[in-house]
């Protein structure tokens, strides 16, 4: 917004903007011809929004730019990749293996990573002894001990579920639950931000259409 | 050739990025460095599989004229001008103006707009789903409500509830959120041992 007031430019674009929040808004009463335009042109403009981000700002730097100086080796990659077009042929097909062999091949980075991140580090994380001993905050990690056992339990499909195992199972299963919970809670919330926020932008769109229109 | 040299790729590449993460040599790192540039180069060309997939799929619709065609013109609309805003020459690229403009004044409402109306149907999915009929339904309705009332957007409505709502996320919630992740590298490193190990070919296809 100007000193003196919008200019007409950022208040077509604004104008535009809340005419598509609104078409998008109206698939709440149901889906309408307004829903579906904003749809299909979300699709359209995202899908060329990323084409050329990820072009300008990663193939360029990291394989066209290497190329031009002279680092030849970096064709193996671009032919791999390119092999990767070949999916949909059915005589050819075949050669979109090597490439995805190679892509799932670079997986192998998980078996230390998710060992060391997910694994050793929330076990070391759980099993914490510099709580004092009798104190409040050692009480509820000796909970948060027997929470993450009894859902690993409940995670554990091999053992039928039952007797002392079962028993882990459910305390497993209700401290489940609470996740669970917390998650939808703040997932609602979070959505419900958004849309806090998309009134607030139409607001200020019509604030800002009676400035330049009113002064 | 078809099968038995993709899994022999799966297995040596699969074999160095375990072994890299305990060899401390700088050679090593930059085989590394080298490999993951190799993984974006491929991700990013197949992208253009994507592109063209969506092409052809709306192209399609158009020349057999099927219900709703039009609308594919918006999208194929919305892609062209995109890619001619980024890829003009001398058009800027990603600093062009209509670019920006396509972004901060369509993209960015449409899919907050799309996102903020999940809560509407998040809201009447939980009104059929959350009855209070088990103890672990009424669990999961309790953590959600005292969750949802510490974070209204006025701010929490009494220091109890933020107390019980700190309680939720620090003990329970934590111990649930530690045995899932737990529970995912364990299923990670046992899934990138089956492929690597070649018991699991799936990505492969079919011939």
């Amino acid at each position: 917004m100007m000193e003196n007031g919008p200019d007409l430019v950022t208040l077509l674009w604004t104008t535009l903007a809340a005419f598509l929040t609104l078409a998008t808004f109206s698939f709440l009463y149901k889906d309408n011809p307004l829903y579906k335009i904003a749809e299909h042109l979300v699709v359209g403009v995202s899908a060329g929004y990323f084409m050329v981000l990820f072009l300008w700002t990663s193939l360029k730097p990291v394989l066209i730019d290497r190329l031009i100086d002279g680092q030849y080796w970096y064709y193996i990659p671009a032919v791999l990749g390119v092999m990767m077009w070949f999916r949909f042929s059915k005589k050819l097909g075949w050669l979109s293996r090597y490439p995805i062999a190679f892509y799932v091949g670079t997986s192998g980075v998980a078996i230390p990573l998710y060992m060391y991140n997910n694994v050793n580090r929330q076990l070391s994380s759980t099993l914490d002894l510099t709580l004092g001993f009798g104190s409040l905050a050692h009480f509820w990690n000796i909970i948060i001990v027997i929470g993450v056992l009894t859902g690993l339990v409940y995670f554990f499909f091999s053992k039928e579920h039952k007797g002392a195992f079962g028993g882990a199972a459910k305390i497993g299963i209700f401290i489940l639950m609470i996740g669970f919970g917390a998650s939808f809670g703040y997932t609602v919330m979070a959505r419900i931000s958004l849309f806090v926020q998309r009134i607030a932008s139409l607001e200020e769109w019509g604030v800002m259409l009676y400035t330049y229109i009113f002064g | 050739m078809k099968r038995r040299v993709p899994l022999m790729m799966v297995f040596v590449v699969s074999l160095f990025m375990v072994v890299q993460n305990f060899v401390p040599l700088d050679e090593w790192n930059w085989i590394y460095q080298f490999l993951l540039d190799w993984t974006m180069i491929i991700g990013i060309l197949s992208l253009l599989l994507g592109m063209w997939s969506l092409w052809k799929v709306h192209t399609q619709k158009i020349k057999r004229k099927s219900e709703n065609y039009g609308y594919s013109f918006i999208t194929l609309s919305g892609l062209i001008l995109m890619l001619i805003f980024g890829f003009f020459p001398g058009s800027g690229g990603i600093e062009n103006y209509w670019y920006r403009s396509f972004f901060y004044y369509i993209m960015v409402p449409i899919q907050a707009t799309m996102f903020s109306l999940l809560a509407f149907f998040i809201a009447s999915a939980a009104f059929r789903a959350f009855r209070a009929r088990s103890v672990m339904a009424t669990l999961l309705l309790l953590a959600a409500l005292v969750i949802m009332v510490r974070f209204v957007p006025m701010g929490p409505l009494s220091p109890i509830v933020s107390d019980a709502a700190g309680w939720i996320l620090k003990v329970p919630n934590l111990a649930a959120k530690r045995a899932i992740i737990i529970g995912v590298g364990l299923g990670a490193v046992a899934t990138a041992l089956k492929v690597m190990l070649g018991i699991e070919r799936s990505y492969l296809g079919r011939d």
